[in-house]
Parts: C-alpha cells; sequence; structure tokens
C-alpha cells in the first residue's frame, strides 16, 4: 500500500498553494508540499528530501535519522562478523 | 480552302488552348489548400490526388507503384538470399509526436526490425494511413516527411500505400500501417526453439526508454523528464551481430518489454530462461519514472532494442559486435538459458535471491499501492 | 536515486539475515524449529518481499503472513458495483488510480465499463482529477478516493482546494480507510496466527508510532514500523525477532528516517476536517469492521458522489470459494486456497489477494510461485 519515493525539492511553482517541482532520479513533477510546510515560507523547502505519494510530499526524509539506521545495520554485522 | 476558314481556324486554335489550359491545369500538381484533413481526402477524387501528390508523394521519394502494385524483379531479390521474409505491424500511439521520433518514424523503424530480427535485409515497405477527419495537414506533412526520411536513412523504400479518411471519433487521429520485405542470406535460420541451455541472452542496450517517454509525452501524468524514445533500425546492428557469431534466437523488445519476449521463449523452447536483474541496463530517469509510477523496467516498450541468444563461447565475440555499432554501445549479457524449470522465466536479485518473473497482466498503468 | 540505492545493498542485506539467524539460534529449545510468523501489515512490504526474494533468505522457521494493507485489495464487490454505476452516469468523467481499474465487481470491472463506453481516466494524483474537473465544466468529475492514511489526506487537501475555487463540478466517491481498526479486529479474530508485525511506515508518516501502542500492550506482539526498501525490512524483521527471543513486545520504529512519533499533524488535521469515521465499513475476505472507513464531513456533502448519484449500494457476499480470510489472518499459504491459480489467477481474479500485484496470492502466482514449489517437494528454498 502506499508507493512512496523519495525526490528532492527543486523549486517552488506557487508559493500561495504550496505547490512545488519535486525530483526523482532525474524526473520532475508538481507536487503539494502543504504537509511537510515548516512555517510560511515554502521557499525555505528548496533542496530538502521529501517523499512524494500520489503527487503529494508526505514527510520530510531526515538525514541524520537515514545515516543512523545505515550505521546500526553495520554494527550489527560487525558484532556478528566478530566471533 | 477558302475565306471563311480562317476564323474557324481561329476559333479552333482558342478552344485548342483553352483545353491545354483545362488538362495543364487538370494534371498540375495543386498543394493542399485545407488547414485540416476532411473526408474528401479519402474521397477517391481530385482531393485525395492533391494529398498523394503533395503531401506523400514527395515525403516518399516519388513511390514505384505502378498501377495497383509495386513490382520487383525477382531476380534481384534472390541475389541476395534464398528467403523472402514478410511482415505486418500496424501503429497506434498518443501522443502522435514524442521525444526522439513520432507516429511515423516509428512505423518504419518497427517494420523493419521486424524483419531485421529474423536476419532480413529490409527492401521494401508499404504505407497504410488511416486518418481521422479534422487531423492538421501540417502535422500529416510533418509525421509523413518523418517517415520519408526515416526509410531513406534505413535504405529501405516506401513503394506502395493507401490512404482512408474516416469520421471525426471513428478513429484517433492517426493509424499507420506498414507491411515489409526483406531477404534472408541463405543459410540463416533463427528461432526460438533453436534455444538451448547454457546459451547467453543479450540486450543492445537500456531498458524501457520508448515506454517511459510516451507515460511521460502524454502529460497526462504531468511528469518531465529528458529521456527520450529509443526508436531506431537496427538491421545494421543485427548483420554486424550475425556476420560476428551464430546466433539462436532474436526478437525486438517492443510491447510487453523484455519481460514477454523471454516468457515466450521459455514458452516455445520449453526450456527455463533466467535474467540477471543487476545487469540489466536501465536509465536512471526511466528507474525514477519507475519507481514514481510503481512500473517495473523489464515491462516497458522499446523501439529500438532487441533480445539475442547466442551460444555462450560467442558471448564477448557478441558484445564486442554489438558495442562496435552506436546502436549497441551499451549492450550487455542480461541472461542465460537453463534447462532448470521449463517455461518459466526467473529473474537473480541482487541479493542472490532469484523469483519469477512473469509478463504483465494488462497494460503497464501507475498504481499507488 | 539517493535514499534508495543505499537501502537496497546486498552485502549489508547479508549481515541482516546472519543476525536474523544467529537470533533466531537463541530461541529456546521448545521453540526451535516451531515457526515465527511475522505478519507484513501493508501491502507494499508484500510486493517488496516478493520483488527482492527476501522471504527466501529467512531462515525457514521464519514465515511471513502478508497482511490486509492493501487498500485496492480490501475494496469490496458492492463498492466496485457503486464505482461502476457512478462511472456509467450521463456526463461523468470518472478518475481512478490505475491499480482500481481491474478489481472485479459482480458483473464487470471499471476496466470492462470503460470498454463498453465509460469515461474512465487514469489518474496519477488527485490534483489530476481536480485540474480535469476544471478543464471540463460542463461535466462532472468524479474521483474514487482510495487509501490508509498514507492516501486520505491527498484526497482530503484537493478537496479542500475545490472549496476554496468554488469547483461545482468536482466529486469524491471516499472508500478511504484506517489501519487501527483493521488490525484490532485481526487481532481480536481468535483464529489469528501471527507472532509479531512489521508495521505500515508510510501510514504512520502520517498517524505516527503512538496509535500502535494497544498492540504491544495489550495484544502481547511486537509491532517495528518498517521502511519499505530491502535492509528496511530485513532490519524490521531482526527487530522483531529480537523482541521475540527476548520476550518483549513493544511498538518499535525503524523508519525513522521519515517517521515521527506524532506523525504529520497537517495530514492529520486535513483528514479530520475532511472526513469522519463511517459507522461500518465492509472488508473483502474480512468482513465488515466498525469505524474502519472514512466518509466526508457534512459541510463537503456536495461533494460526496455517493450523495449526488444514486448508487446501488448493495452488499455483495465475497465469492464462496474463496479463502481470502484464512491467508490473511495466516491460517493458510496463499497456494494453499482451493482455487489458488486454477479458477483464481491474476487475469481472472476471485478474491481480494488477488486482485492487486500487492496481493498476497498474486504476489505469490506472479514472483514466489518456485518457491512454493521447492517448499512443498521438500527442496532448499535458498538458491
Amino acid at each position: 500500500m502506499c508507493l512512496g519515493v523519495p525526490g528532492q525539492v527543486v523549486a517552488i511553482d506557487d508559493a500561495k498553494t504550496a505547490r512545488g517541482v519535486v525530483d526523482v532520479g532525474g524526473v520532475r513533477r508538481v507536487a503539494n508540499l502543504a504537509c511537510v510546510l515548516e512555517g510560511d515560507d515554502p521557499q525555505a523547502l528548496v533542496g530538502a528530501w521529501v517523499l512524494i505519494h500520489v503527487g503529494f510530499a508526505m514527510s520530510r526524509i531526515d538525514a541524520e535519522e537515514a545515516a543512523r539506521t545505515l550505521d546500526l545495520i553495520k554494527q550489527l554485522g560487525e558484532l556478528d562478523d566478530a566471533p | 480552302m477558302t475565306a471563311p476558314a480562317r476564323p474557324v481556324l481561329a476559333e479552333h486554335n482558342a478552344a485548342q488552348v483553352a483545353l491545354a489550359r483545362i488538362e495543364a491545369k487538370r494534371h498540375k500538381k495543386r498543394r493542399v489548400q485545407d488547414d485540416v484533413v476532411q473526408a474528401a481526402h479519402g474521397g477517391g477524387g481530385r482531393a485525395m490526388r492533391d494529398l498523394i501528390e503533395d503531401l506523400i508523394l514527395p515525403a516518399f521519394d516519388h513511390a514505384v507503384a505502378e498501377d495497383d502494385q509495386a513490382r520487383f524483379a525477382l531476380s534481384d531479390m534472390a541475389a541476395l538470399g534464398g528467403q523472402l521474409a514478410f511482415t505486418t505491424d500496424t501503429y497506434v500511439v498518443t501522443p502522435l509526436t514524442f521525444p526522439g521520433g513520432d507516429i511515423g518514424s516509428m512505423a518504419v523503424h518497427g517494420t523493419i526490425n521486424d524483419l531485421a530480427v529474423g536476419g532480413a535485409k529490409p527492401l521494401y515497405l508499404s504505407c497504410g494511413l488511416i486518418l481521422e477527419e479534422g487531423l492538421p495537414i501540417d502535422l500529416l506533412r510533418t509525421i509523413l516527411t518523418s517517415m520519408g526520411r526515416a526509410a531513406r536513412e534505413a535504405g529501405v523504400r516506401i513503394v506502395t500505400g493507401d490512404t482512408k479518411v474516416v469520421a471525426r471519433g471513428k478513429a484517433d487521429k492517426l493509424f499507420i500501417n506498414t507491411a515489409g520485405v526483406g531477404v534472408i542470406p541463405t543459410g540463416l535460420h533463427m528461432s526460438a526453439r533453436s534455444l538451448e541451455p547454457g546459451d547467453v541472452l543479450l540486450t543492445n542496450g537500456t531498458l524501457g526508454d520508448h515506454g517511459a517517454a510516451i507515460l511521460i509525452a502524454r502529460g497526462e501524468l504531468e511528469l518531465a523528464s529528458p529521456v527520450m524514445s529509443d526508436s531506431a533500425p537496427l538491421h545494421e546492428l543485427v548483420q554486424a551481430l550475425v556476420q560476428a557469431v551464430p546466433v539462436r534466437a532474436m526478437r525486438d523488445l517492443t510491447r510487453g518489454g523484455l519481460a514477454a519476449t523471454v516468457n515466450e521463449w521459455a514458452h516455445s523452447a520449453n526450456l527455463g530462461l533466467c535474467i540477471d536483474e543487476p545487469s540489466v541496463p536501465v536509465r536512471s530517469e526511466v528507474q525514477g519514472v519507475c519507481e514514481l509510477l510503481g512500473l517495473d523496467p523489464l515491462h516497458l516498450a522499446n523501439e529500438g532494442k532487441l533480445l539475442a541468444a547466442v551460444p555462450k563461447a560467442h558471448a564477448q565475440a557478441a558484445l564486442h559486435a554489438m558495442r562496435r555499432h552506436p546502436l549497441g554501445e551499451n549492450a550487455a549479457v542480461v541472461g542465460e538459458v537453463t534447462s532448470a524449470h521449463p517455461g518459466v522465466v526467473t529473474i537473480q536479485t541482487g541479493f542472490g535471491t532469484d523469483r519469477v518473473l512473469d509478463m504483465l497482466v494488462g497494460e503497464p498503468l501507475p498504481r499507488i499501492c | 536515486m539517493k535514499y534508495v540505492s543505499e537501502f537496497r545493498d546486498p552485502p549489508a542485506a547479508r549481515r541482516l539475515v546472519a543476525t536474523i539467524e544467529s537470533l533466531m539460534s537463541r530461541r529456546p529449545k521448545t521453540l526451535q524449529g516451531a515457526p515465527l510468523k511475522i505478519m507484513e501489515v501493508c501491502g507494499g512490504h508484500t510486493h517488496a518481499i516478493f520483488k527482492f526474494g527476501l522471504e527466501t533468505l529467512l531462515p525457514e522457521t521464519i514465515e511471513l503472513v502478508h497482511g490486509p494493507g492493501c487498500p485496492v485489495c480490501v475494496l469490496p464487490v458492492g463498492r466496485v458495483d457503486d464505482a461502476i454505476s457512478i462511472a456509467t452516469s450521463e456526463g461523468v468523467i470518472f478518475c481512478t488510480y490505475g491499480d482500481a481499474l481491474r478489481v472485479p465487481g459482480s458483473r464487470t470491472s471499471l476496466a470492462g465499463a470503460k470498454a463498453e463506453g465509460a469515461d474512465v481516466r487514469t489518474v496519477y494524483s488527485p490534483t489530476d482529477a481536480l485540474a480535469l474537473a476544471r478543464a471540463n465544466p460542463s461535466r462532472r468529475v468524479v474521483f474514487f478516493g482510495l487509501g490508509f492514511e498514507t492516501t486520505a489526506p491527498s484526497t482530503a487537501l484537493t478537496l479542500l482546494q475545490a472549496e476554496r475555487e468554488g469547483v461545482s463540478n468536482f466529486f469524491v466517491f471516499s472508500n478511504h480507510v484506517t489501519i487501527i481498526p483493521a488490525l484490532r479486529a485481526l487481532l481480536d479474530a481468535e483464529d489469528l496466527q501471527v507472532d509479531g508485525f512489521i508495521g505500515p511506515g508510510h501510514v504512520s508518516m502520517v498517524i505516527g508510532v503512538e496509535p500502535y501502542h494497544f498492540i504491544a500492550e495489550h495484544y502481547r506482539r511486537p509491532f517495528v514500523v518498517s521502511g519499505f526498501e530491502p535492509l528496511d525490512v530485513l532490519q524490521s524483521i531482526a527487530m522483531v525477532v529480537a523482541q521475540h527471543v527476548e520476550g518483549r513486545a513493544v511498538v518499535e520504529n525503524q523508519y525513522s528516517r521519515l517517521v515521527s512519533t506524532q506523525g504529520n499533524s497537517a495530514a492529520q488535521t486535513a483528514i479530520h476536517e475532511v472526513f469522519k469515521p463511517r459507522a461500518h465499513f465492509e472488508w473483502r475476505g474480512l468482513g465488515s469492521i466498525a469505524e474502519s472507513g472514512l466518509e466526508l464531513q457534512p459541510r463537503f456533502a456536495r461533494f460526496d458522489a455517493e450523495q449526488a448519484f444514486r448508487v446501488p449500494a448493495l452488499s455483495v457476499a465475497d465469492p464462496k470459494a474463496c479463502q481470502c480470510g484464512e491467508v490473511l489472518k495466516g491460517q493458510l499459504r496463499p497456494y494453499e486456497c482451493k482455487v489458488f491459480g486454477t479458477a483464481c489467477t491474476p487475469e481472472t481474479p476471485i478474491g481480494s489477494c488477488m486482485v492487486s500485484s500487492e496481493g498476497a496470492c498474486a504476489a505469490y502466482y506472479s514472483y514466489g510461485r518456485l518457491t512454493s514449489l521447492r517448499r512443498a517437494s521438500g527442496l532448499k528454498v535458498h538458491p
């Protein structure tokens, strides 16, 4: 359920309706950013990574958390490799 | 011999001149004046002749049809090989023009490729047009010109054709049928039934470009991407390949993509086919479209890609032969034939797991889940 | 692709599999050899598991049960019939996600209705349907609202926009459903055979992690909210197994790069502004579940397709032969169903699990049939 794909906000199309352009692997599409606004200025979202579902950004991707998850997997493996 | 003869003669001459003027006018090529295709352009009358003479013949370098058919000397063809190859395909695409091509060039490339993957040298094409009333004449001219150019560049001739006009709403702007004739060199026989376990599967480049380009060009999904259709004639690439190595089977990967062809092969050879997922070349933009819409590049259509099966010992030579040709620079070994799981295609993932690769049930549709 | 390829790294996957194996070896002696059943609630996980062949990497004692989290699969026959009835009404443009086109109603599907002349369009986003309404003022444009809490906010925000713009020819046929009542109904089923859960990552972006606590507290099952890439799924399985081995049952969040404890408040607000729970909603394969569906608030009555169109609104029983309920509860493997692969195939689906590529049976049929063959014949599943 709920196919979602990471994309990067590359432009704001219409600040009033929180419409922006998102790039997914070199493909661009207009997306509604209303659910990921922080503060009043959508322009602040340019450069942010978000998860796109049916043309709506549903959450911002937390780069630190992503790195932490990957680190954890790495550590799990190392612990296991040890013995 | 008497005096009154002179005015009669003058009158006669004047009539002659007028007749000549009318005939000259009648036979003069006229530009089509209308902006859009109308019923009259298919009515068999003057308007239709104008359409043929103004749009079709110049685009196709004045086709050679005599009376109702094109005629060829059998001896010329026999010099090229022992088997005649004959194929037909009908082209229906929305939109009519898209990045990397249009319905016209696609109708030429597609039929050339159908001949080429049998090993044939493509020679002649026919062109059947079904026009919907209201199709802009300029667009038709552009498409026919592109069609003629595609044929010229590929060294084939469009030699006969037919035009019909249907009422508005009875067709989608323009359908094109092209049939093609070619000659297969003596001794060359490729067929999925010749596949043997251990054979290696190769493709000449990135998969899914055409399907992705069309999905984007339709505009309904409001996607923008630099991805272009791969529409191209493959006969020269095929010739280079079959001259370099023995090829067991070959197919162009159109609708249904790679998945459709490998499943057909597995079925008709009653052998298993195994695709190595990480080695399948896919452009990042095509991957992006697929991730976004929940599609698989192996199910998307191509118009300039083929799958070839060669004995394992010839795999590297086959790869080199393809990579030397501009249409094969991204060629890759993508799988192999196996005696395990006859009739079933599996795909080996990067995780060392395998799963079944099936044909798509319907058409590739964007999904949300 | 960033945030995709890093989570598809095969060496890391091997390390996770080794971790899972070593965790499984730490189970109490009495449990060694007994299956550990883990349900992935979400169809997206089912799809990823089969697409990447993850099940075959796991110890054979771990059995994945494919849950009811595919909104297309659980759409009942009666609602499909209603959709077709709306789509075939005079002057209607009916907009649907591609997933729903082939779902069978009692006589035909939306794809069938389209072939018979209905104007059915596939859209990627509800905003595309609203754009069609603006472009075709003389037509009535109906959007087929489908999906869990991930998708409901987009329908809600589109309706709010339609309201602001005063678009009068746009309607929504809401079939949105909510995950918590469905999970509760599953857990209350006496015959549920599931030891732990992989939770739906994208639903959780919206609702957060809090709403799942009753599962750990009341039903004592481990619950790990998970992402959808192979490493996400494997790590989540490892986390469930770790809880199981240690005798814990808590809610954990593997998908922390996208899911926060509280979820997305803007999305939640949009849902509550536009929707309210229905008293009951019918699920294919599971029957009627209280407060599990969403309908439009009275303020949006003029956009409600169920009020603007006369729909049959009949409850149509699931086909008798179908054993989807047992499959969804982990009692039967898909290929153990009586009609699997014979009367029921992706071309002619009978039950909910065969309908969408995310359904457990469709996934088995399309991707996993070799696995089931190897399992059934006692062969090693690992290639």
